[in-house]
């Protein structure tokens, strides 16, 4: 038995979440021990646990994180007004810890009073990130500024803010130095000039500046030669009229800019202005030109400096050509990310294909992380991916058109997936696109023994395909569907699979009202949350499908904040579990045959 | 000044394109919007973010709900380029006050503002009157108005013709009456 003091410093070089989880579990002293010095909470699911709870068990912390939405709320598939309210936690860890430094939120509601909570209640409160996170205003962001006296890092990411003036910037006081990060690109109203540099003049450990769109291309310079230590640098809006001195005096603040590694923003470009950064692009690892509707010449002339870069977000401007040229340049890519600049028009213009992302694979042997968006993809092209690239980690296809067949073969993409999964045996992130059997699914309950998030849309072809994941996947945390022909079956059988899991949504699949029911009742620490909007959804018959069903595992319970287009299935006292259910889930886990059925083992005691 | 009495129903806009949508998301909530936006945002505005966020594609692709996964500031952002700059023109809407459908006018074939404004009066058969910067279309029955990046509602002929072209994403023309407020000498 070590003695506290050793322990606590044993404990002190545990910093994943993972880790401390783990050693928390050895025994009662460990966890104990474990629980007074965590610093910092993750919270994947803010309904997942209460705030109390949490409170309770670890006291000393510093920093919070918590994530509230659905990934799909990205994409509007969850309605507004869902829930992910931070609020109710706020108003906990502000009377618990009052030297919290650190708060992080990904889509969560975020009010303007909450904002005013944090910024009153901690005294050395440090860092507020929000990301995708909506509710608020430019008043809440004033609350922070004003009062957050040891502010380091504001970072607004992709949120969706309510702009009513640009004046929330001038309100951090001329005695706040301690600024190190400011991302504020996501903002659309105009702050004074000013004052944004007046404070990036008083903040010498000033790393990261993301601005927004509103602030001119002219400006940037002045801004630049303020923070000659900036790392992280966004600009706003890249274009004006082609003027000499406005180029030089930009290219020069660039070229003294040595400690520049990472670049983003690029709205708007003008073509003309872009080789004012070339004097940067050999000190990169970071380049973010997703903005930039700008042609392939000008971004392959970049990317071809861009010796050390690591990570790559871009338009399909680029085309094969700029994608080949990445291949040969950066050999130090982890990181490719290739959106659509027009996701919608039938017909391509723009020459990024299959070929692209196959030479950067041949190329980069350090890539890692791949999020792609073309036309469409052969299963040659993925099994040469799959060959050249075994280490990949994150591999995320989007091929645009739902459905679509290997374009050379006509065949589906199973095997092409099936190559990914299998050869690249560290992947933990798969998202998938065109068409697919439920082979696919059969080999990734096969081979993706590490897989931790799997999202799927337009594939499959019965609830075999989802049994396949849900059995098979050993590491499954989050799975999100949609638009598949996945029914009751499979989701009852691998009921015990969910509380595994963080969390599962399906939505425009073919999972009934009854088996949500019946899940619910069954799975005392699932949450079985029904999102339906139709207006007639209290007389539908239980055997018809819910639009869409979230189901995670908590030890909160129910919670209280839904809204009437979702309920939370199989809690009431009133829905007892009735005999005719229990032969119903037989039924069901018996047509698999050799696999076990999970839920119906159980006793039919309540 | 209250626009809110009931007579400024306007008919104009039919057809009010979901690239509309920008106005209601977050980057021009702001409060640079003028009166006469407001009129129009003023009923349902949340609904209708909800609405034409779905309706967000045009129509030559079968409209599927958060498909392809792609964000929706990254959608207004590559659409509201698209919708204004292509290969073979600058083509702008232009609706009129009363009238049941729009038109579509190629900026790019105009020189200059006379030019456009000749346009503009031989295709709605109306008479416009001649700019001033302190008037703006004095004596005219009719404004030509139009909206820039940000969403805001400007007069024709304000700014030079070249920023004008760059900035301009689609065109109203506004019955005298309305265009109080906007230069029209009350």
């Amino acid at each position: 038995m070590f003695p506290e003091e050793v322990l606590e410093h044993v404990f002190s070089f545990l910093n994943s979440h993972t880790d401390r989880n783990t050693a928390s579990l050895v025994c009662k002293s460990w966890y104990e021990m474990e629980r007074w010095c965590r610093k910092r909470v993750f919270i994947g699911n803010c309904y997942a646990v209460n705030p109390r709870v949490v409170i309770r068990r670890f006291p000393e912390v510093k920093s919070v994180e918590l994530k509230g939405k659905p990934h799909f709320a990205d994409f509007n598939l969850v309605p507004e007004g869902w829930g992910g309210y931070v609020y109710p936690w706020i108003v906990e860890i502000a009377r618990a810890y009052p030297w919290l430094e650190e708060i992080r939120l990904k889509r969560m509601v975020v009010t303007d009073e909450c904002l005013e909570i944090v910024a009153k209640s901690f005294r050395n409160f440090r860092v507020l990130v929000l990301e995708s996170c909506e509710g608020f205003s430019t008043d809440g962001l004033a609350a922070v500024a004003a009062n957050c006296r040891n502010l380091r890092v504001l970072d607004l990411r992709e949120c969706e803010v309510e702009e009513l003036s640009g004046h929330w910037l001038s309100h951090f006081p001329d005695s706040f130095t301690s600024l190190e990060s400011l991302n504020m690109a996501c903002l659309g109203s105009e702050v004074s000039f000013s004052a944004l540099e007046r404070l990036v003049a008083r903040s010498p450990n000033l790393k990261t500046l993301r601005l927004n769109r509103t602030v001119p291309i002219e400006k940037l310079s002045t801004l630049l030669q303020r923070a000659p230590q900036l790392v992280d640098f966004g600009t706003g809006a890249y274009s004006a009229e082609i003027r000499q001195d406005v180029y030089s005096r930009l290219a020069d603040a660039f070229s003294r800019s040595k400690n520049l590694k990472s670049l983003s923003g690029f709205w708007d470009v003008t073509p003309a202005y872009l080789p004012a950064i070339y004097s940067v692009c050999s000190q990169l690892t970071s380049l973010n030109l997703s903005y930039a509707a700008t042609r392939s010449p000008d971004l392959t002339k970049i990317v071809s400096q861009c010796y050390n870069l690591q990570r790559l977000v871009v338009l399909d401007y680029i085309e094969d050509t700029g994608l080949n040229t990445v291949s040969m340049s950066c050999k130090d890519l982890r990181e490719l990310v290739v959106f659509p600049s027009d996701p919608f028009v039938g017909e391509v213009d723009v020459l990024l294909t299959e070929q692209g992302l196959v030479s950067v694979s041949q190329g980069c042997s350090k890539l890692q992380s791949v999020l792609y968006f073309c036309h469409q993809m052969s299963n040659s092209a993925l099994i040469s991916i799959s060959k050249n690239r075994p280490n990949l980690t994150c591999f995320r296809l989007c091929i645009i058109e739902p459905r679509v067949p290997d374009y050379v073969t006509h065949e589906p993409l199973d095997v092409g997936f099936g190559s990914i999964v299998e050869n690249c045996k560290q992947l933990t992130r798969l998202s998938m696109s065109g068409l697919l059997t439920d082979r696919v699914f059969e080999y990734i309950g096969t081979h993706a023994k590490n897989l931790d998030m799997l999202s799927i849309a337009f594939a499959g072809d019965s609830d075999l395909g989802l049994h396949h994941v849900l059995s098979g996947c050993d590491s499954l945390r989050k799975l999100e569907i949609r638009d598949c022909p996945f029914g009751d079956k499979a989701l009852l059988a691998n009921a015990s699979k969910l509380e595994k899991m963080r969390s599962l949504w399906m939505s425009s699949c073919l999972v009934s009202f009854g088996a949500c029911k019946l899940l619910g009742q069954k799975m005392p620490g699932l949450n079985v949350e029904v999102i339906d909007e139709r207006e007639n959804v209290n007389s539908l018959p239980e055997y018809v499908p819910v639009e869409k069903v979230y189901i995670y595992r908590t030890v909160s319970g129910q919670r209280f904040d839904t809204p009437d287009f979702v309920r939370i299935m199989g809690k009431d006292k009133d829905d007892l579990f009735s005999d005719k259910g229990l032969k119903v889930a037989v039924l069901f886990c018996s047509n698999f045959g050799t696999f076990r059925p999970c839920c119906c083992t159980r006793s039919r005691s309540l | 000044m209250n626009m809110e009495d009931g007579l400024n129903l306007t008919l104009g806009l039919p057809g009010r394109d979901e690239s509309d949508k920008e106005s209601c998301f977050k980057n021009n909530n702001n409060n640079k919007r003028s009166q006469l936006e407001m009129n129009d945002e003023s009923n349902g505005s949340s609904d209708h973010a909800k609405e034409v966020d779905m309706e967000n594609a045009p129509a030559t692709k079968s409209q599927v709900v958060g498909w392809p996964p792609v964000r929706n500031y990254r959608r207004n952002n590559i659409q509201a380029k698209k919708a204004s700059e292509t290969e073979s023109g600058m083509y702008v809407k232009v609706s009129m006050d009363g009238a049941p459908y729009l038109r579509k006018i190629d900026l790019k074939v105009y020189k200059g503002y006379p030019e456009l404004l000749k346009a503009l009066e031989n295709m709605f058969k109306l008479t416009i009157g001649v700019y001033s910067e302190r008037d703006g279309y004095k004596g005219s029955e009719f404004a030509p108005t139009y909206q820039d990046k940000d969403g805001d509602w400007m007069l024709v002929g304000d700014v030079p013709w070249e920023m004008f072209m760059l900035s301009c994403k689609r065109m109203r023309i506004m019955k005298g009456s309305e265009a109080k407020g906007l230069g029209y000498n009350v």
